[in-house]
């Protein structure tokens, strides 16, 4: 048998195969509108019509077919051939020169990591997924949407009264210390503050200081300090001083 | 003057090369200087140095094991010389048959990468879907996103076990590949040759 005198009978031709080669090599028949497969199957059909297995003809067709495919592969795939086509053939040689030398490339680094596997080949390592340990999740436990509500009815809630009571500071009256200190001017000229409050509680000495402050404010007695935190000395003003004269000179005229 | 005594017993750094010794030889991957760092609780640069003493204790021809610089981190590997024995009781899934075609593929991957399948065919001239299989079933390469062009075919890059079987620190240790000089020249002529023919 032989196969270039293969009669076809396709779509797109009908003629020996050896026409249909012709044709396509010549471009005046698109392999793309050529159905290969039926080329396959004429032949398969005139293989079959033998007693025997004609291995030379299979070797020749397979041959053939292979390049029929491959060229109509390439023709499948039209970008890739556009961007050859459209250039001249000068750069045509440049761009495929340009590609076997990339793939040149390709192959030497190939070559480079062969060697160096080659020289590597006696390094043992454990492999293996790397075990790390998992993030610590909390997850959450099943919720019930009642018992959510639940809580959020109570944060909804106006929260009770705080009671302050046992925060309260409970200031001695200032007044009772107005009239303390009242007293000791109308019997005694001048005292020492210090002295005088030596014997209350802080906060009865803040009260007291707080009275000294106000009759001070009045006008009705005089305060010196020598110096911070010197003894505070407590005097009557010079016209208390006068009315005071005045009524002990009444009050001695009288009891006279 | 003698050197004063020492109360304490242990030299610190010495305390820290054994805790890294445990975190390697316990890792199945290399730990890097952070995560190395992270996990003794201790801060960098005393890991380099503790690291330095480790190398020195875990040496060629003076350990069975050997600790080395690699993708990127430090590992333990079975010393050189007992690969024979390793080799009678452990198969190398990774790098064994290597087939022309993974390796040029591994090549283009490791050189150009990202890259996707048609980027590898363009290079290689026929389809390389079965050796990027290949090279993925074998953790060589792995996926690294896709292309932005329309498509979006998935890219590929290599992996650090890539890296870990061909005894690189990193990628930039890949030689620089020479120029192919006069053969790129001769194709260059005969193609030449060629289109005058036809053009004629």
């Amino acid at each position: 048998m032989i196969v270039r005198e293969l009669e076809l009978d396709l779509d797109a031709f009908e003629g020996p195969f050896d026409l249909l080669l012709a044709l396509v090599l010549k471009e005046e028949l698109d392999l793309r509108d050529v159905d290969l497969a039926g080329i396959v199957i004429a032949f398969l059909e005139r293989l079959a019509e033998k007693e025997e297995l004609d291995l030379e003809a299979c070797g020749e067709f397979l041959v053939l077919i292979a390049a029929l495919l491959e060229l109509k592969a390439r023709a499948l795939f039209p970008d890739e051939e556009a961007e050859l086509a459209e250039l001249d053939p000068e750069e045509a040689a440049e761009e495929l020169a340009r590609r076997l030398a990339e793939y040149r490339r390709a192959k030497e680094a190939a070559g480079w990591l062969r060697d160096r596997l080659a020289g590597e080949g006696d390094r043992f390592f454990r492999l293996g997924p790397a075990p790390l340990a998992p993030r610590v999740e909390t997850p959450l436990a099943p919720q019930d949407p009642e018992a959510l509500a639940g809580a959020l009815r109570l944060l909804a809630q106006d929260p009770p009264d705080v009671s302050l009571s046992h925060m309260a500071l409970r200031f001695p009256p200032v007044s009772l210390f107005l009239e303390r200190f009242r007293g000791l001017l109308r019997r005694r000229s001048r005292f020492d503050f210090e002295t005088e409050v030596a014997e209350l509680t802080r906060l009865e000495q803040a009260s007291a200081f707080l009275a000294l402050l106000e009759l001070r404010r009045a006008g009705e007695l005089a305060i010196e300090q020598a110096a911070p935190f010197a003894p505070i000395r407590v005097s009557r003003t010079q016209q208390e001083n006068n009315a005071q004269s005045e009524r002990t000179a009444a009050w001695t005229v009288r009891s006279a | 003057m003698d050197r004063p005594l020492r109360l304490i017993p242990a030299d610190p750094l010495d305390q820290l090369a054994r805790t890294l010794e445990a975190l390697l030889v316990v890792a199945s991957a290399p730990l890097s200087i952070e995560e190395l760092a992270a996990a003794a609780g201790d801060d960098p640069e005393r890991v380099e140095d503790a690291l330095r003493l480790v190398g020195e204790r875990f040496a060629e021809e003076r350990s069975g094991i050997v600790l080395e610089h690699v993708a990127g981190g430090w590992a333990f590997r079975a010393s050189r010389e007992e690969a024979a024995a390793c080799a009678r009781l452990f198969e190398r899934p990774a790098q064994r048959n290597l087939s022309q075609a993974a390796l040029e593929t591994l090549a283009i991957v490791a050189y150009v990468g990202p890259c996707s399948r048609p980027d590898i065919a363009r290079i290689r001239g026929v389809a390389a879907d079965s050796a990027v299989a290949n090279l993925l079933e074998r953790g060589l390469i792995a996926e690294a996103g896709r292309d932005t062009a329309a498509g979006g075919a998935i890219r590929y890059r290599t992996t650090p076990l890539f890296e870990r079987v061909f005894g690189l620190e990193s990628l930039s240790e890949l030689p620089r590949l020479g120029d192919v000089g006069e053969d790129a020249a001769g194709i260059r002529d005969r193609l030449h040759a060629v289109a005058e023919k036809r053009s004629a």
